[in-house]
C-alpha cells in the first residue's frame, strides 16, 4: 500500500529523499523476499489475482517477458539479444515547439529531475498484464524545463535507430525508428512517467533502458522503450503500430473493456505470473485510472479514438 | 529394395505406443506449464504450443501416403494412432482456449462468431469429430471401403482450415503460418492426380 500511487500528485508532492532512500531499500532488501522469491503457486485459487493485482510483478516475469520489436519478434528474444546494446553515452533531444531546444545527457535528466518511485499497472494491447515498480520522473517536468510554445498540441518521441546492435530493425516490416504520440495533455499528466529504473535497480535493457516512457492508463505498446527524441508538434505525429494497422492499433490506445481488438477481446487480462489455472481478471476502463484520466476524454467516442 | 526392409522392420512394431507417446506429449505440456516451466503467460503459451503440436501431427498424417507413393516407404499402419493423437491434441488445444483462457459458454460462442480466424479453427475441429466417429475396424466395414474413404477425404478441408487458422491469428503475413501453409499445399498438391507417381509396388524383374 506504501507504493500506492495518489492521484492528488502534484510536482510539488516530491516524495522527501529519505523516504525515497527507505522505499528503495525496502525494494532492494525486505522487497525481495515479497516479490521476488515468487508467491505460493496455488492452483485454482480465484481469488488470488484480486490479491496479486497491486502486488508487483516477479522481476524474472517482467523482465523475461517483453515485446521490445527492435530486438525481434518473441516474448524471450528482448531478454536473450538486448545485452549487445550500448547505454552509455546516452542522450535525448528535446526539439520541434519548444523554447529550450537540446541535447540532453542521461545523466543530467536523473540528476536534475525529481526522481520518483510509482507502482503502476502495465497493461499490454494483448492481453497480458503486470504490476511494475517504476522509478523516474514526471514528463512534465521534462517538457516545463525545455518550455513547451504554446502553439504545440502534441509531443513525438522516438526509439533509438541502431541496427548494428537491435537486429529486428533489420526488418523491412516496420518503418523504423519506432515511433509513438502523446496529445500535450497526455503528456503533461501526472501519471505520465520517463522511467529509468524499475524494482530499485536500473532499467534493463530489454524494458527499454535507459530511458523510457510509461503511460500507466493506455497499452503498453503506447509505452516507448530507449527514447533518443522527444518532440513538441501541432499535428497528431504518425505512429509505428498504427502506421502498421490502423484499424488494429489506434493513436491514443487507451485501455478499454469495452471497445475489442478485431482479433481478441479486451474486456479480461492475465497477469503475468498468476500461474495455468488463476483465470483471467476483467480489464479496467483507463487500466484502473479512471478516475485520474477521463477528463481529458471527456465528450470523445471512444470506439471512433480507440 | 531399402523400402521393403524399412517396411518389414516397421511390420513388427505395433502401432500401440503412438497412442501413449502421443498422450505424453500432451501431458508433458501440460505439466510444463503447470509447473511454472512455460514462463509468466502459461495459458497462452500452453494454448499455442498444443495448437502447432497438432498442427504437425495432422502434417505427420497427411504426409503418410505421398511419402508411401514416392519411396515405398509405408507408415499406413500407424495412420490411424497417429491421425486420432492429432484429434486429442486439437482436443486439448480447444480445452485449454475454453477452461482456462475464455472461460465460460457465452463468451466461448460470442468468440467463435465474431473472431473469424476462432470459426476457421472450429470449423476444422468440428469436422475432425466425424473422422475420429468412424477410426474403428467396425465402422470401416459397416461404411464400406468407398464410403469410408470418401468421408475421410475431409481430412483435406480440416488441414486446410487448420492452416489457414494459424496464418489468421497472427498479425500480417508472417513466415511461420505461411511455411506450415507451403508444407499443406505441398502435401495436398502431391494427391492430385497429374501429380508424379511412381508404381506403388516395386516391380519384380
Amino acid at each position: 500500500m506504501r507504493w500506492r500511487f495518489h492521484t492528488d500528485l502534484t510536482p510539488d508532492d516530491i516524495t522527501p529523499r529519505e523516504v525515497f532512500v527507505n522505499r528503495r531499500r525496502f525494494i532492494a532488501a525486505g522487497g525481495a523476499l515479497l516479490t521476488f522469491a515468487g508467491m505460493p503457486r496455488k492452483p485454482f485459487a480465484a481469488s488470488r489475482s484480486d490479491v496479486l493485482k497491486d502486488t508487483p510483478t516477479r522481476y524474472e516475469d517482467a523482465t523475461s517477458y517483453t515485446n521490445f520489436i527492435e530486438f525481434g519478434n518473441g516474448k524471450s528474444v528482448a531478454s536473450r539479444r538486448a545485452g549487445a546494446l550500448t547505454i552509455k553515452p546516452w542522450h535525448v533531444r528535446i526539439d520541434g515547439l519548444v523554447d529550450n531546444p537540446g541535447e540532453f545527457s542521461l545523466a543530467e535528466l536523473v540528476r536534475e529531475m525529481p526522481q520518483e518511485e510509482r507502482l503502476y499497472r502495465f497493461r499490454c494491447v494483448e492481453g497480458w498484464a503486470m504490476v511494475v515498480p517504476w522509478r523516474g520522473f514526471m514528463l512534465a517536468d521534462l517538457l516545463k524545463k525545455a518550455g513547451v510554445k504554446p502553439e504545440a498540441k502534441y509531443a513525438a518521441f522516438e526509439t533509438l535507430l541502431r541496427p548494428s546492435e537491435m537486429p529486428g530493425q533489420k526488418s523491412p516490416l516496420y518503418k523504423w525508428p519506432y515511433r509513438e504520440g502523446l496529445r500535450l495533455d497526455e503528456a503533461m499528466h501526472p501519471l505520465t512517467l520517463m522511467a529509468t529504473g524499475m524494482y530499485g535497480r536500473p532499467l534493463p535493457k530489454q524494458n527499454g533502458a535507459p530511458i523510457r516512457l510509461v503511460v500507466p492508463w493506455k497499452y503498453g505498446f503506447k509505452s516507448i522503450k530507449s527514447v533518443v527524441r522527444i518532440t513538441l508538434t501541432d499535428k497528431q505525429p504518425p505512429t509505428t503500430w498504427n502506421m502498421l494497422a490502423p484499424d488494429e492499433y489506434g493513436f491514443y490506445a487507451n485501455v478499454n473493456p469495452h471497445v475489442d481488438h478485431p482479433r481478441w477481446s479486451q474486456a479480461t487480462e492475465r497477469l503475468l505470473g498468476s500461474g495455468l489455472f488463476a483465470g483471467n481478471t476483467p480489464t479496467r476502463m483507463f487500466n484502473g485510472y479512471e478516475k485520474e484520466v477521463a477528463r481529458l476524454y471527456e465528450g470523445m467516442d471512444l470506439r471512433k479514438y480507440f | 529394395m531399402h523400402a521393403h526392409a524399412i517396411n518389414a522392420f516397421l511390420r513388427r512394431l505395433p502401432p500401440w505406443p503412438v497412442y501413449i507417446l502421443g498422450v505424453l506429449a500432451i501431458a508433458a505440456k501440460i505439466w510444463l506449464a503447470a509447473s511454472g516451466h512455460m514462463g509468466p503467460d502459461p495459458v497462452r503459451t500452453l494454448e499455442q504450443e498444443l495448437g502447432r503440436l497438432g498442427l504437425q501431427e495432422l502434417l505427420a498424417v497427411m504426409a503418410i501416403t505421398p511419402l508411401r507413393r514416392l519411396s515405398g516407404i509405408s507408415l499406413l499402419r500407424f495412420r490411424r494412432a497417429l491421425a486420432l493423437v492429432a484429434v486429442f491434441t486439437i482436443a486439448a488445444h480447444l480445452a485449454v482456449w475454453l477452461l482456462l483462457d475464455v472461460q465460460g459458454i457465452s463468451a466461448f460462442w460470442r468468440e467463435i462468431i465474431k473472431r473469424p480466424y476462432i470459426t476457421v479453427g472450429m470449423a476444422a475441429f468440428i469436422l475432425m469429430i466425424p473422422l475420429a466417429a468412424t477410426s474403428t475396424n467396425a465402422a470401416i466395414r459397416r461404411m464400406g471401403a468407398r464410403g469410408w474413404r470418401r468421408l475421410h477425404m475431409l481430412s483435406y478441408p480440416v488441414i486446410l482450415l487448420a492452416g489457414v487458422h494459424f496464418i489468421m491469428l497472427r498479425k500480417g503475413w508472417q513466415a511461420e503460418p505461411l511455411f506450415y501453409m507451403a508444407a499443406i499445399m505441398m502435401l495436398l498438391a502431391l494427391r492430385l492426380p497429374w501429380s508424379v507417381r511412381p508404381p506403388l509396388r516395386p516391380r519384380r524383374g
